[in-house]
């Protein structure tokens, strides 16, 4: 299957929703169009759960705000809904922009439940704000017109409102694609690869989140307007649970999925209300929750990926063509080899009573291979968070490139030009390995969110795929491209970390323990890969225990034991040290 | 607002706010031992009273049907289990926990209704007939996912609880009830009228907490409970299951929340949708104590308590907003608080 087939797949899709209401029962173009309002919501939750890995109970809370909103101006003030539109839209934004920079510094469940709260708290406010009708609701919504032509009957919005799934689909998708998207389908999984890479999580999390409350305002809008009388019930805490359960059983993460959910929780929903009362008389308003809510439980439990995701392993693969030749991507100005590029002063890290790095200072020069060794618990690993901003020195200062960074955030450090690979490989699994690597050159790009939805980045986008697939070839995974990063064994997913660094155009590149679990083979082709980086005049900082690998590698070494610095030299004066061979072999008996 | 009206209003809270702190316990309980964010018990707490009520009325309460479709529900997904893990001698345990014994307890109150027992009966019956409910809950819909991260489960804990109030109100009908008060004794406490009830729910809560303590210091199923609270695999190496250890947090979970109901059911009408709110206010102090401390969920339970009651004198309608706003200063606390530790864990 080739790009073109996709793309005609989805223009039958378009004619085949155009002609529907011509067909369809005045009652199915209704429910049509119930699906539709749904699917903008479930596919901002989308975008938000299973994109950004951010559950959210509340989003029902937003079409409320929205719908409110236009009902307020339109109903009770007399002006027109295009006028509730920009209102609504502006307020949702403004209020999820609020509680997002309140709330999404929160971690995992902390942050979901701080949506079931606001989800709460919003929905009761429906219900007892004053000259917002109370829980009568507000009546008599005029109907949206374009022009003078008002669309009154269900047959007349629908096109209106799928138009609108259409646009907000493409846009979703063309953005996934984009550098922004990239880094939001990279959030999931943890902030530290992604601040390591140059990228503010939390603006990228706020950013989701108010899209993902923008197309629920789109929602709310439509949704005020169509059936012209709101009342709190639709936008109360049991409904965001239901939005969430539709971008679930679509598939989350999956934009296309957000449709596929609405439409079947929603016709799911009014075939259990046909068939319900035939199986018990007189009671199927109660057991059609209970109904509902066990199937939801049940498809939490065995088929937790959803349809999309399901249905697309059985369709042919998407054939991609390999990124074609493009201008680089502009790079760095790289200093001078054998000049002073990061000195570390004095530093010390203590957890509680433990000092894990005790006055360590040292240099790393540019062009030179620097390894940082010692035992177990020398505290490398923790003098290596400290230089990267994943943690904080207590004391001392480190200076890169001639400018101190003790105190500077990963992601400000990161784009200084220090770029790192993880101990414990940190790859984004369900991404292919050029779109790993790409994700290295989220800080050399510049492409927005508008730019990234309407395309209109694409002499950037081209250089960065070009960029990427060039960094792979260096590594020498460049045959594979589009094999997703999870399918490498874990030799090679070391290797592409490395190639993901060096996407970052970086002037120095660390490397935490590059060498532990590889197998020897592997070891040796590390080992020539870095040499041939270091041909290339890149400054490398290693923090690995493999004595063997570390001493036919680099230049200089120093040694850490029980968080001091032992003694720093080149490899053949480190390994005939006394001190040194008392520290990993234990004193001579 | 003159100290009269304060002194009301604070001792009127402290009582609301213990029984948030039974249930609110039975909170933590649960998701230490379970890491399941069992929303679904204030609805135990509702049923509780809405069978306290039936019996009352000399009605069979419909927790017995219920208990009893759980019960079947439960050994039909635990033989399936059994039979695809090979293990059928297990099966006579099985069908005794999961089926005799609930259907036993559900039979027992059936009989003991023919006599029209006095109150102290009516109220351990109720207590007997709501503890089943929540461990064969556990049975049929977490222990399938109990690896799960936390987020999946709170997911099905929300959608449980959607379903036990469509049950509640098959079972139990749209009525609210309102029980006899467990006490007419009344006194003047610093110039303020306490309620026998009030006091009664305050020294419950403080009853239970205590037990609870000397439970979990004093015995070794406690201590096994605490063990699979901080490590499921390594308590799992020692010879406890996690399973049953999760039976066990949900009984006494049940129970803290069933006496809540009872103690409940005199002061405000019960609904069987009254669950929800009281589970989410519960759910409010549990995370004042961080999901994990006893004491702090029973303390920030209190509070939201009073903070509620205060809330309800300034403004009726919007004293549900007031306690659920407070909720994201409060998360955003907690979650300051528990950077530290998460740092830690990654080095």
């Amino acid at each position: 299957m080739t790009r073109f087939h996709v793309q005609l797949a989805a223009i039958a899709a378009v004619v085949c929703l155009a002609l529907a209401p011509f067909v369809l029962s005045p009652f199915s173009i209704t429910l049509m169009n119930y699906i539709g309002i749904y699917s903008l919501v479930a596919i901002g939750l989308a975008l938000l759960t299973g994109v950004g890995g951010i559950v959210s109970f509340g989003q029902a809370a937003f079409v409320g705000v929205a719908a409110y909103a236009t009902a307020w101006v339109s109903a009770l003030n007399g002006y027109s809904p295009w006028l509730g539109l920009v209102f609504g839209v502006v307020l949702t934004c403004a209020v999820a922009a609020i509680l997002g920079v309140v709330t999404l510094r929160l971690q995992g469940h902390f942050l979901s439940l701080s949506t079931v709260a606001w989800g709460l708290a919003i929905g009761f406010l429906f219900g007892n704000v004053e000259g917002l009708g109370r829980f009568n609701g507000i009546s008599s919504i005029p109907p949206i017109s374009i022009g003078s032509f008002a669309l009154v009957s269900s047959a007349q919005i629908y096109f209106l409102i799928w138009g609108i799934v259409a646009a907000v689909l493409l846009l979703g998708y063309n953005l996934l694609d984009s550098r922004l998207g990239r880094a939001m389908r990279a959030l999931r999984g943890g902030n530290t690869l992604v601040e390591s890479l140059g990228i503010n999580a939390f603006r990228i999390k706020l950013v989701t989140f108010v899209i993902a409350a923008a197309l629920a305002s789109l929602s709310g809008w439509l949704y005020a307007h169509m059936s012209r009388f709101i009342s709190p019930g639709p936008f109360d805490a049991g409904m965001g649970i239901e939005y969430l359960m539709m971008s679930m059983v679509g598939g989350a993460g999956s934009l296309l999925g957000g449709v596929v959910g609405a439409a079947v929780v929603t016709l799911l929903k009014n075939s259990v209300q046909d068939y319900l009362p035939l199986i018990a008389k007189g009671a199927s308003g109660q057991l059609e929750i209970v109904a509902f809510s066990a199937l939801f439980i049940l498809f939490l439990q065995w088929a937790r990926q959803g349809i999309v995701p399901f249905v697309a392993r059985y369709l042919p693969k998407i054939r991609r063509e390999r990124p074609q030749p493009a201008p680089p991507l502009p790079r760095r100005a790289q200093p001078a080899p054998g000049e002073l590029l990061l000195k570390v002063e004095g530093a010390e890290r203590r957890f509680g009573g433990l000092v894990a790095v005790n006055n360590v200072s040292f240099e790393v020069r540019s062009g030179e291979i620097l390894a940082v060794i010692g035992p177990n618990g020398a505290g490398k690993s923790t003098m290596f968070n400290c230089l990267t901003g994943a943690l904080r020195v207590n004391k001392g200062e480190v200076v890169f490139a001639g400018r101190p960074i003790t105190r500077d955030a990963q992601s400000r450090i990161a784009r200084a030009g220090i770029a790192r690979t993880f101990q414990h490989v940190k790859l984004r699994p369900r991404m292919s390995l050029l779109e790993n690597v790409m994700l290295g050159t989220y800080a050399r790009t510049r492409t927005g969110l508008l730019a990234g939805a309407f395309r209109l980045n694409r002499h950037e986008e081209a250089s960065t795929r070009h960029e990427a697939l060039m960094q792979l070839e260096r590594v020498g995974l460049g045959d594979k491209p589009f094999e997703l990063a999870g399918n490498l064994p874990l030799g090679n997913q070391r290797i592409l970390e490395i190639a993901r660094a060096l996407a970052a155009d970086p002037t120095l590149l660390v490397l935490d323990e590059p060498a532990a679990g590889l197998r020897r083979q592997e070891k040796l082709r590390l080992a020539e890969l870095l040499r041939t980086l270091r041909a290339d005049n890149l400054t490398i900082l290693i923090v690995e225990h493999d004595m063997e690998f570390v001493m036919s590698l680099v230049d200089r070494i120093v040694v850490l034991d029980f968080g001091s610095k032992l003694c720093e030299g080149a490899p053949a004066a480190i390994r005939s040290d006394e001190r040194v061979q008392e520290a990993y072999l234990g004193g001579v008996a | 607002m003159t100290s009269d009206i304060a002194a009301i209003l604070g001792i009127d809270g402290i009582a609301t706010g213990a029984v948030y702190a039974l249930v609110a316990i039975g909170t933590v309980l649960i998701f230490t031992v379970t890491r399941v964010i069992f929303i679904p018990f204030g609805d135990i707490a509702a049923f509780t009273a809405l069978t306290l009520a039936a019996l009352d009325a000399k009605r069979f309460p419909g927790t017995g049907s219920l208990v009893v479709v759980l019960a079947c529900l439960a050994t039909l997904i635990e033989i399936l289990s059994l039979l695809r893990a090979g293990e059928l001698r297990l099966l006579p345990r099985a069908l005794l926990f999961y089926l005799v014994l609930p259907l036993a307890v559900v039979g027992a109150a059936w009989l003991t209704m023919r006599i029209e027992p006095p109150l102290v009966v009516r109220l351990v019956l109720a207590l007997m007939l709501i503890t089943p409910i929540a461990p064969l809950l556990d049975r049929i819909v977490f222990r399938p996912i109990a690896d799960g991260s936390v987020l999946l489960l709170l997911t099905v804990s929300v959608a449980l609880h959607y379903a036990l109030v469509g049950l509640g109100l098959l079972f139990f009908g749209p009525e609210g009830v309102r029980t006899e008060p467990l006490t007419s004794f009344s006194t003047e406490f610093a110039g303020v009228l306490v309620s026998g009830q009030t006091m009664l729910i305050v020294i419950a809560a403080l009853l239970f907490s205590g037990l609870l303590y000397l439970f979990f210091d004093f015995t070794l199923v406690g201590k096994s409970l605490r063990a699979t609270a901080v490590n499921r695999t390594g308590s799992r190496l020692m010879g406890i299951r996690p399973a049953r250890a999760g039976t066990i947090a949900y009984l006494l979970g049940s129970l803290m929340a069933g006496v809540s109901g009872i103690l409940i059911a005199p002061v405000n009408t019960v609904f069987y949708d009254s669950g929800f709110l009281i589970g989410l206010k519960a759910f409010v102090g549990a995370i004042v104590g961080g999901m994990t401390s006893y004491p702090g969920a029973a303390i920030g339970a209190v509070g939201v308590g009073i903070l509620e009651s205060f809330a309800s004198f300034e403004s009726s309608a919007l004293k549900d907003v007031i306690v659920f706003s407070l909720l994201i200063p409060i998360l955003i606390w907690r979650s300051l608080a528990s950077l530290h530790s998460e740092e830690e864990i990654e080095e």
